[in-house]
């Protein structure tokens, strides 16, 4: 039987795969882009997971509202990674640094 | 329905007139409207400061989902009021590096909407969609100058570590709800009556987490100097009022409304923070050159002062965390208004050494600088050391006498990079100095905050009542 802790562990699963990808990720930015969407999705399984078991359905609606601003998130940041790619002709990580932080 | 929407009024108008300005832009003049645009979304901003000052709601606007409180009005106001003086500043400096598109008003405009419905969260969905609509407008904002390396680098960090924020808020605001088994800070408040379980202690922590990346505060800043750096000098001017008023008054409204019960769980991490920040914030903008940069780390350790406040957990330090806050942002506008005019041959200068000697020139303006400084590094008899002194006594009296201390310890180091710029403005070595033009916005804009600095002695022009009341209503 696949019970609420399953689906936590999965969830907690790809949301660490998520953040290893944007911390370890040495070579691409689209690699950044799909970690983050990796972070979104762990969270939207998450929320269907505790609304189905819970019986609530606010949790859905939750997830809806996380995929339609995901969406925005991405065509954004791939914008800005466009114009980034215009200016330096490169998408490699460890060319993001004409400011040192 | 009616009353619900009458509480929502402010936001539904400005949501309208912001898109309504966008058709404008789209299909009427395209670029050459950016001026007219400016002025009006800067008095349309604040008008609208001024009209949720002196409104009266019900309060509650869809079973609590929308909360429009004493809190929330006065953190509207501020950030209302923080977003139309940075739009004023921006005509000149946009005008003269030729970034007049209509967008950048609008984009202003959108993001303070996402303030407005941050600071008026009463719901983890409400906050997740306030945040996200101030969130991605920013990123857009510190990219605006396309053809810059610079301001696109800064925005897709922003962008990327931005994004890791909301995840984290996210993933912890699903375990919230999955323990709490409801998304408004109502229901958690019950909830946790009888104790934080251990699944929602994890859903604080990464609320509190991706919160503090929006504040910048410590662990979370690495972003905050990269993309001060790089964003348009107004931008930078408005992530760093505006943007911060509404993550701090997010994050008190979320420990106090859905976690008030059970202050000891996020007492220790907010302290966390707040020291962190402090130290980190004084003595990394010891090694700066570039004014924006130290600006950054400066307003890093300003946040930190302010979460000293909220540590405390009680209602004198929401007090003194709003009371502190209106002040920084105060003196915050004036010290980039004078950044904005810093220029040689036309071409902004950032770095610090071009300060050399300023006041020989221009002895107002650096008479106006070094009291605007003075007043960030906390000295007497400015209002920036009242600030200070409210979230001090506040964290003394919260029972956080080390906290207090390490502030005060990390005040003397930051008054180290503050007074340096005064010794180079009034004792430095002869160089290449600045154009000596300033736009007039900027001047006034100047003047009057450094002014407010010393006139706001009396009694701080009667923030700390409303800000009491403000308070008052957050922590019952």
């Amino acid at each position: 039987m696949i019970g609420l802790e399953h689906y936590l562990t999965v969830a907690a699963a790809l949301f660490v795969i998520g953040i290893f990808g944007l911390f370890l990720n040495r070579k691409n930015i689209i690699i950044l882009l799909m970690s983050l969407e990796l972070i979104l999705l762990a969270v939207n399984i998450n929320l269907v997971a505790f609304s189905s078991f819970t019986g609530d359905l606010v949790g859905q609606v939750f997830t809806l509202l996380v995929l339609t601003v995901a969406a925005a998130e991405a065509a954004i940041g791939l914008a800005i990674l466009v114009c980034f790619f215009r200016n330096r002709g490169t998408i490699d990580v460890e060319d993001v640094n004409v400011m040192r932080g | 329905m009616e009353v619900d929407l009458d509480v929502l009024r402010p936001e539904i108008y400005l949501a309208l007139y912001a898109m309504g300005a966008l058709m404008v832009g789209v299909f009427g003049g395209k670029d050459r409207l950016t001026i007219p645009l400016i002025w009006v979304t800067a008095i349309v901003l604040a008008l609208m400061a001024w009209w949720v000052g002196v409104r009266e709601s019900a309060g509650l606007a869809f079973g609590g989902l929308f909360v429009d409180d004493a809190f929330a009005r006065f953190a509207k106001v501020a950030i209302l009021g923080a977003a139309a003086v940075v739009l004023l500043l921006s005509q000149d400096y946009l005008e003269r590096s030729r970034l007049l598109r209509f967008e950048y008003p609008i984009l202003i405009a959108f993001c303070t909407l996402g303030m407005m419905v941050m600071v008026s969260a009463g719901d983890l969905i409400v906050l997740y969609m306030g945040l996200e609509l101030q969130a991605l407008s920013a990123y857009v904002l510190t990219a605006i100058r396309r053809d810059s390396v610079r301001s696109t680098e800064a925005g897709l960090k922003f962008f990327v570590l931005g994004a890791l924020a909301s995840g984290l808020l996210l993933y912890g605001a699903s375990l919230t709800y999955g323990y709490a088994g409801t998304t408004l800070f109502s229901g958690i408040v019950e909830a946790t009556a009888d104790g934080v379980s251990l699944g929602l202690l994890f859903g604080l922590v990464f609320l509190i987490a991706g919160l503090a990346f929006k504040i910048s505060a410590a662990p979370f800043h690495m972003w905050t100097p990269d993309v001060y750096e790089g964003a348009p000098t107004p931008i930078t001017a408005y992530l760093a009022t505006a943007s911060k008023v509404a993550a701090v008054v997010l994050l008190a409204r979320l420990v106090h409304d859905a976690f008030g019960l059970n202050v000891a769980d996020w007492q220790q991490i907010v302290a966390f923070l707040s020291v962190a920040s402090m130290l980190l914030g004084s003595v990394a903008a010891i090694g700066q050159r570039d004014i924006k940069r130290l600006m950054a780390y400066s307003s890093i350790s300003h946040m930190g002062f302010a979460l000293m406040g909220l540590a405390a957990g009680t209602a004198f330090g929401i007090q003194a965390m709003l009371v502190y806050m209106a002040i920084y942002v105060a003196m915050s506008l004036g010290t980039f208004a004078f950044v904005l005019s810093m220029e040689r041959g036309g071409r902004p200068v950032t770095d610090i050494g071009a300060l050399n000697l300023y006041a020989r020139r221009e002895p107002l303006r650096a008479l106006a600088m070094l009291v605007l400084l003075f007043s960030l590094a906390g000295v007497p008899p400015m209002l920036g050391f009242f600030a200070k002194f409210a979230v001090l006594s506040a964290a003394y009296q919260g029972g956080l006498l080390w906290l207090a201390l390490i502030g005060v310890v990390a005040s003397v180091i930051s008054a180290f990079f503050y007074l340096r710029l005064v010794y180079f403005m009034y004792f430095g070595q002869e160089g290449e100095g600045l154009d000596s033009r300033m736009a007039p916005v900027p001047w006034a804009v100047l003047m009057v905050s450094a002014v407010a600095m010393i006139a706001g002695v009396i009694n701080l022009f009667g923030i700390e009542p409303l800000a009491a009341a403000a308070a008052a209503t957050l922590v019952q």
